[in-house]
């Protein structure tokens, strides 16, 4: 993972998580449970048979590190999670998740990708395989792992056989015509994550001719607008990856009782 | 030019080790040499040039319960050509029994050009068995390409198999001066330890000399390239 | 009888078995500054073929010798058993297997090549398992980092029907063609001109697997035991590495 994609005001230094801003981005199109005074917003997700498995890919720069380490900030006291990077991975990479309290380095897997990162991905994902069941036998049952692609380009897609949801992201810096440009990983991934959408107006990126051209090529599967500048612990993608847990955990029940995370 | 040596040594019941067989022959001999502590300590002394293509030299070491020996030679082999088509052999067999020790610690094997050599060692161990095991190969003498030489060497111990490898150089070992095998090193080697007092230490590498701790047993072995027999030497002492 | 098509399916670097992720220790090597050229390069892999090459090319037909064991008075009605034929049956192959897992450690000095091995078995096993589900795996010594990869080729070749110099030379190809691609990778070389190459190691890698599937008829510690110093010390160097491109 490279963390250095992650500004660094955005994130805390070793205090207690922040939460979440009083008013985060609201999407209407993702379903979640709306926060009410003194309710917690997030009842206990009901646990599966085995972790959910949730790829992260996109361009390189487009921000999936960052995104990585704003999940883990908002999962930190929710789930089990674990973290596999096929990104090239440093111990100074290690050294500032720990020290930001985003992740326990055990709980990060990083994959050799033998300079082919679609191919560890999509055509050949033994090596990613391993890395989730080396992971669990490491930490103990997971509820989530998320295994980030390497940077790569508008092709690249994670094998169904590797994960069960991905999330692909661009960013506005790359220019508004990339949702047109289209691709498989703009086309169908589950959720489409535009990013750095602070950056808009600095780089000339018109956000509704974005969101126009992803509806175009996507259908219904959804598309959110994200700057982890201003919500540090990427609200909306999270609320949709608690969705998703919840559809998992009905698919894989839990048939052998875990403790708690 | 065939001989057979032998070597048979036992504990002698008071701390020491009594050499109860030391047998060569011509170019093969064996010579006691004074001992410190309880350990009998045997010079191998080339009787002759070589060894030359033809030659077939055996040697047989066992170390009874116990004992304790330790194997010097008084100078370098130099494998060379003989007869057209033949091969040179030096086959080492040792056996050290329970509690028993054997420093095998020779002087350089040098590969000649035009030699065609084969170096053999097996070596069987008990559980609870000490060794140490230098092979040092110098490939050709100064200036020249070697011959063909095979260096190689089976450990057990306790009846499994702890380490087999066979270092081939020259003319028909492909690749063996490449980037794979050797990368233009003319000084290669390796010194086993096996010793169960020892706990295994991890891995590591320095320079071209790496610390390998073996999978069958309490072992480690040292392998090292390097540019000449003395560089080799340091990095192949106990 | 198996259909060439089998034998060029698992000979393929595509086969998803994780090849794609191990340069063979060529990222070391070029690292080091041994390997910089289409030269040192072809002198890189004629060494690895001769040594590691063959050793795992042996492995891998001594485990496919044991994998057919059983059907060897059927096969080869001609001859009758040897001595060292391996016993038949599940209990026979197993500590076959375990034998040929023992031998292998002790060929293999440095720690992080018995890792790779390992990793590389798990990563072919994972494929086999849901490819022949009826290969006999369950046959392989449980070892907490997986099966070495051969042992695990072996099987695999054998349920596919091949041939043991198939398997051989499946395994002999793979160690070239795996660290070949990874030159291409990591040096920029022209791949016409490392194909070209190839090419010209093609008679030494179907030697190499036919002296390697002849060895197999030996007891195992009588396999070959090829040995490479620079291997050994590259591979520990690697896995020192903070950062590394490739898996081996």
């Amino acid at each position: 993972m490279r963390p250095d994609t992650v500004v660094p005001s955005a994130v805390p230094a070793v205090e207690p998580i922040t939460p979440p801003p009083a008013t985060p981005p609201h999407d209407e199109t993702v379903p979640h449970t709306h926060p009410e005074p003194g309710v917690d917003p997030h009842p206990p997700l009901a646990r599966a048979g085995r972790a959910l498995r949730v790829g992260i890919g996109g361009p390189v720069g487009s921000g999936k590190t960052a995104l990585v380490a704003a999940l883990c900030r908002a999962f930190a006291d929710e789930l089990r999670l674990g973290v596999v990077t096929n990104d090239i991975y440093t111990t100074e990479d290690a050294d500032f998740l720990r020290r930001a309290g985003v992740l326990d380095p055990a709980r990060i897997r990083a994959v050799e990708t033998g300079c082919c990162p679609h191919t560890a991905i999509r055509d050949d994902i033994g090596a990613n395989l391993d890395a989730v069941d080396e992971l669990a036998e490491a930490v103990g049952p997971l509820d989530l792992v998320l295994v980030e692609s390497g940077g790569d380009n508008l092709t690249a897609t994670f094998s169904r056989g590797l994960v069960d949801r991905q999330i692909f992201v661009v960013d506005v810096a790359g220019g508004d015509k990339v949702p047109r440009k289209g691709g498989p990983g703009v086309t169908a991934a589950d959720l489409l994550v535009i990013n750095k959408t602070d950056l808009a107006p600095m780089v000339g990126a018109d956000l509704a001719v974005m969101d126009r051209d992803a509806r175009a090529r996507r259908g219904d599967l959804p598309t959110l607008f994200l700057s982890i500048v201003g919500d540090p612990t990427a609200t909306s993608v999270a609320d949709w990856i608690r969705h998703e847990l919840a559809h998992h955990a009905a698919l894989h029940p839990l048939d052998v009782p875990v403790g708690p995370a | 030019m065939r001989a057979l040596a032998r070597l048979v040594a036992r504990a002698d019941g008071r701390g020491g080790t009594a050499l109860v067989e030391l047998h060569g022959e011509t170019p093969l001999l064996l010579r006691q040499t004074p001992t410190d502590g309880g350990v009998a300590t045997v010079h191998l002394v080339g009787g002759a040039a070589g060894p030359l293509a033809g030659d077939d030299l055996r040697l047989e070491i066992e170390v009874g319960p116990g004992a304790a020996v330790r194997v010097h030679s008084v100078a370098a082999s130099i494998a060379l050509p003989g007869r057209t088509g033949a091969v040179s052999r030096m086959a080492v067999r040792a056996v050290v029994h329970t509690g028993a020790t054997l420093h095998w610690l020779p002087e350089q094997l040098v590969a000649a050009a035009g030699c065609a050599h084969l170096a053999e060692s097996r070596i069987e161990l008990a559980a609870d068995a000490t060794l140490w095991w230098r092979d040092e190969l110098i490939c050709g003498r100064y200036g020249e390409a070697p011959g063909g030489a095979v260096v190689h060497t089976q450990v057990d111990y306790a009846g499994r198999p702890l380490l087999r490898q066979s270092l081939a150089v020259g003319p028909h070992a492909p690749g063996w001066a490449g980037p794979a095998v050797l990368g233009g090193a003319p000084a290669t080697g390796s010194l086993l330890v096996v010793d169960p007092s020892q706990p295994a230490e991890p891995p590591t590498v320095e320079g071209s000399v790496a610390r390998l701790p073996l999978a069958g047993g309490p072992a480690t072995l040292w392998t090292a390239t390097a540019p000449d027999a003395h560089t080799l030497r340091t990095h192949l002492t106990p | 009888m198996a259909t060439p098509s089998l034998l060029l399916l698992l000979a393929d670097g595509r086969f998803p078995a994780g090849a794609h992720a191990h340069s063979g220790g060529l990222e070391a090597a070029v690292a080091a500054g041994r390997v910089t050229d289409l030269a040192s390069l072809e002198a890189f892999l004629a060494g690895r073929l001769a040594t590691a090459g063959l050793v795992g090319a042996a492995f891998a037909a001594a485990a496919h010798r044991a994998a057919v064991a059983e059907t060897v008075g059927s096969a080869h009605p001609a001859r009758s058993a040897r001595p060292s034929d391996p016993p038949a049956g599940s209990a026979g192959r197993s500590a076959a297997l375990a034998r040929l897992d023992a031998e292998l450690d002790a060929r293999t000095a440095a720690p992080a090549l018995r890792a790779v091995s390992r990793r590389q078995g798990r990563a072919l096993l994972r494929a086999g398992r849901t490819i022949w589900p009826d290969a006999r795996f369950a046959d392989l010594p449980q070892k907490p980092g997986g099966a070495h990869q051969p042992l695990v080729l072996g099987l695999l070749c054998a349920a596919a029907g091949l041939s043991r110099v198939e398997t051989a030379t499946i395994a002999a190809y793979g160690t070239l063609t795996g660290a070949a691609s990874a030159g291409v990778r990591l040096l920029g070389l022209d791949p016409y001109q490392v194909q070209a190459l190839l090419v010209g190691l093609a008679d030494a890698c179907d030697g190499t697997a036919a002296d390697a599937a002849r060895a197999a008829d030996d007891p195992p510690e009588r396999l070959p035991a090829a040995a490479a110093p620079l291997a050994d010390i590259h591979a520990e160097i690697h896995a020192t590495w903070e950062v590394r491109l490739f898996a081996s």
